[in-house]
């Protein structure tokens, strides 16, 4: 009994620990972006990397969701003979909801996990220490340039697989449900409101922040040799994914309750 | 000079170090020598202050190291290197940018004089052709010259060697055994080798240290160690004679446990 209780104790000590530690990695990662050195190139490198990188999977991402959006879409409207106003469906949830949480969880595949791995790495082959040896602070010299770099290009992408969803869903809208473009487009954009392309720049920047530093997290605190390698970069991934979604609900119960 | 005064070190609730007193003087090349898992990395570690003791005090040069901010421990470390056991040496980045980091990272030299430098850190460890290399395309031995190099450019006072020729084959462990003797003899730099390749150590040491389980079980030149009574030394020196018979173990006080078989009745039928 009395070994569980500490078990518990311990436990959720553990848990206590690893936020106050993600915390003060995440609070130190952004007072370095206003901190000398830049460390510019490594920033542009990383934007290159993340952004550039990732633009055929968030690509492919879009057009597929449009094009499969239309097609549900359609189905649904149908009965209410409202099949013309497609777009509207299409774009609102592509905006505010699927476009952000959809590109997110690529990117937390291809680039959080790759964080993860190549921090992981460099941990285990002794590099963070050789790096601290050499008198470079490691979060301001990894960990900076790659949340800067994420803060940036994930909105980024997210906009690009919006823009991509809308024209995958026009594709099925135009040549299979025969919709007029004009009327397609028109009420593409009808259907929004200004803040919802607000928020729906707040929601990837929140998840490029949860990309990057669960990465970064992960792979700074790895043990354990190649084996510990491996679970960083799993754990990120099912971590930042968690995250993503849950973060999601939430800031859009805060939409809806700001209008 | 490096001074340890009655440091405590605990991982995980194993002590590593147990109230451990330790002087280095300027100018000498201390072996550390012991099994693994000895505390004998920690002990590096701690003199860079990539670790924190639990209790005690670490001193270089006079400056305490314990309770020090991270950021101050960057002028204390500029005058230190280390040379890691893995190398350690940047995937990213060449040759020439992982010899030259710091001194790109600094930023006080000019160009020209950050390339000098190099070359010259190179060519004291014989691979100034190696330059546009990434460490990838380098074998194990040339890895750990380079990391040899990469200590030198940024011309320290302590140069700190994580077991500097484990894993190494015999030209590359005489190799670096004689870049460190020339280190010793030509720049009089104060080197800590911790290491447990007992050829390295009788070849570079002025001084050895032994640590057995994060206590100091010897203290002084070659000749002594190699006729000291203690039975933990003799079988770290001479495991061929102390555990010639089969089924023979070191215990954890020195002695020797005998493990006789016993799978016979274990075995499931």
């Amino acid at each position: 009994m009395t070994t569980s209780v500490i078990r518990f104790d311990d436990t959720l000590k553990g848990y206590v620990f690893t936020v106050q530690e993600f915390a003060q990695l995440c609070a130190t990662a952004f007072a370095g972006a206003f901190r000398r050195p830049w460390y510019l190139r490594d920033t542009l490198y990383h934007m290159d990397r993340i952004g550039v990188g990732s633009l055929f999977i968030v690509v492919l991402t879009g057009i597929f969701t449009g094009m499969v959006l239309a097609l549900q879409g359609a189905i649904q409207l149908e009965p209410y003979g409202a099949v013309q106003y497609i777009s509207r469906l299409i774009s609102t949830s592509v905006v505010r909801e699927l476009g952000p949480v959809l590109a997110a969880l690529m990117i937390a595949g291809r680039v959080g996990s790759g964080i993860a791995s190549e921090l992981a790495s460099m941990q285990v082959t002794e590099q963070i220490d050789a790096l601290r040896a050499e008198g470079t602070d490691p979060i301001k010299k990894l960990v900076t340039p790659r949340l800067v770099a994420s803060l940036i290009m994930v909105p980024v992408l997210t906009v690009i697989t919006n823009g991509i969803a809308l024209l995958g869903g026009f594709l099925i809208a135009n040549l299979y449900l025969s919709i007029d473009p004009y009327f397609y487009w028109t009420w593409a954009f009808e259907a929004l409101r200004f803040h919802d392309l607000i928020y729906g720049l707040i929601k990837p920047t929140v998840f490029g922040f949860i990309i990057c530093m669960v990465g970064c997290y992960a792979g700074l605190n790895t043990t354990g040799g190649t084996v510990g390698v491996g679970q960083a970069t799993t754990q990120s991934m099912v971590t930042s994914s968690i995250l993503i979604l849950m973060s999601d609900f939430f800031m859009t119960k805060l939409f809806v309750f700001l209008g | 000079m490096i001074r340890f005064t009655n440091v405590c070190m605990k991982f995980h609730g194993r002590a590593v170090l147990k109230d451990f007193t330790l002087e280095i003087p300027s100018g000498e090349t201390a072996v550390i020598l012991g099994g693994s898992g000895g505390g004998k990395t920690t002990m590096l570690r701690l003199i860079l202050g990539l670790l924190r003791p639990d209790s005690g005090s670490i001193r270089v040069d006079g400056q305490e190291l314990v309770g020090l901010p991270e950021r101050d421990m960057v002028p204390i470390r500029a005058r230190m290197a280390m040379v890691f056991q893995g190398s350690a040496l940047f995937d990213s980045l060449t040759v020439r940018e992982n010899v030259g980091y710091r001194l790109y990272e600094e930023r006080a030299l000019p160009e020209d004089a950050i390339e000098r430098k190099i070359i010259e850190s190179l060519c004291f460890v014989g691979l100034e052709d190696t330059l546009e290399k990434m460490p990838a395309e380098l074998s194990g031995g040339m890895k750990k010259r380079v990391a040899i190099a990469r200590a030198l450019a940024c011309s320290p006072e302590v140069i700190l060697y994580d077991e500097p020729t484990a894993g190494l084959d015999p030209i590359n462990t005489h190799l670096v055994n004689e870049l460190i003797r020339r280190l010793q003899k030509e720049e009089r730099l104060t080197q800590v080798v911790v290491t447990h390749d007992l050829e390295t150590a009788y070849r570079v040491a002025d001084r050895l240290i032994m640590i057995h389980r994060g206590d100091k079980l010897f203290d002084g030149t070659v000749d002594m160690l190699k006729r000291a009574d203690d039975p933990r030394i003799r079988t770290f020196l001479r495991p061929h004679e102390v555990l010639a018979t089969p089924g023979c173990f070191p215990d954890k006080d020195g002695g020797i446990r005998v493990v006789a078989p016993t799978l016979d009745e274990e075995t499931p039928t």
